[in-house]
């Protein structure tokens, strides 16, 4: 394994993951079907990747008082239980298998986004389109002949 | 906090261990989704989703390595590669259209999906 591939496959992960994009959801595939490395090594592989990554993101947030503790308390128990299952019951899994379910759980995963950014995309141009506003505008102050005109503008 | 807020968040949770554990990844896309539903900003839901991920993670990855499934050479370059990425990736956030970003994300991965499927 020529090491500056994979060099350049956590660049592109860790990119989009500080983007704000799953970066294990395009690093797991990055290391499967362009280094052949073993659908088992490349999420053990993500998950460590993920953890100094992540210790950085999370100390700046906390500085900026960004993280809603009790909210972390109450999901952080039941998914701790629920992956060590999960993690134990993928090593008995072969790799072919497991390929396959990380396939659907892509296209499901990329479904929903596409979803989402045609959502915002409909939003956005709601907020875009201009709304006809009155306004008052007063002219010449010291004009004698001064009269409010009202005028109708375009906001955006 | 509501009941019905409290039972989603462990529902959630459920969710997102299964999709650590089981895909080594992915939990954070179920995180954030389910966290804004609770009314959280999106800033506060992405990063409480990064402090949910990581014991998460520590705790499928000490599982992952006694089954074998780690190799420590290829995670020191990956590593690497991850944390300077992530550093660029969170400054050009600010200059690119994220819209945009979101569609080619989507699409990128639903091609990965399907390759893989095939």
């Amino acid at each position: 394994m020529v090491w500056w591939y994979l060099i350049l496959a956590g660049l592109f992960g860790g990119l989009c993951g500080g983007m704000g994009m799953g970066g294990g959801t395009l690093l797991i595939p990055i290391l499967t079907m362009f280094l052949g490395i073993d659908q088992h090594l490349a999420q053990g592989l993500n998950l460590l990747v993920f953890i100094p990554t992540g210790i950085i993101a999370v100390i700046i947030h906390m500085k900026n008082k960004l993280i809603d503790y009790k909210t972390f308390f109450i999901v952080v128990v039941p998914a701790i239980i629920t992956a060590v299952c999960a993690a134990l019951f993928v090593g008995r899994l072969k790799s072919e298998v497991l390929t396959i379910c990380f396939g659907v759980f892509l296209l499901i995963i990329s479904l929903f986004e596409l979803y989402n950014a045609i959502k915002t995309t409909i939003q956005n141009k709601k907020k875009k389109q201009p709304r006809l506003k009155t306004t008052k505008l007063i002219h010449n102050i010291n004009n004698k002949n001064y009269k409010s005109k009202i005028y109708k503008t375009k906001i955006f | 906090m509501q009941a019905k807020k409290v039972i989603g968040l462990i529902v959630a949770g459920v969710f997102i261990g299964v999709a650590n554990g089981f895909f080594g990844g992915g939990g954070g896309m179920i995180c954030v989704p389910a966290l804004l539903l609770t009314g959280l900003s999106n800033k506060q839901a992405q990063a409480t989703a990064i402090l949910i991920m990581l014991p998460i993670s520590i705790a499928s990855a000490i599982v992952y390595y006694t089954n074998g499934f780690v190799d420590l050479d290829m995670l020191l370059y990956t590593a690497i590669g991850s944390v300077v990425g992530g550093v660029v990736g969170a400054l050009l956030l600010k200059k690119l259209s994220n819209n945009i970003l979101k569609y080619i994300f989507a699409l990128v991965v639903m091609a990965a999906g399907i390759r893989m499927l095939i």
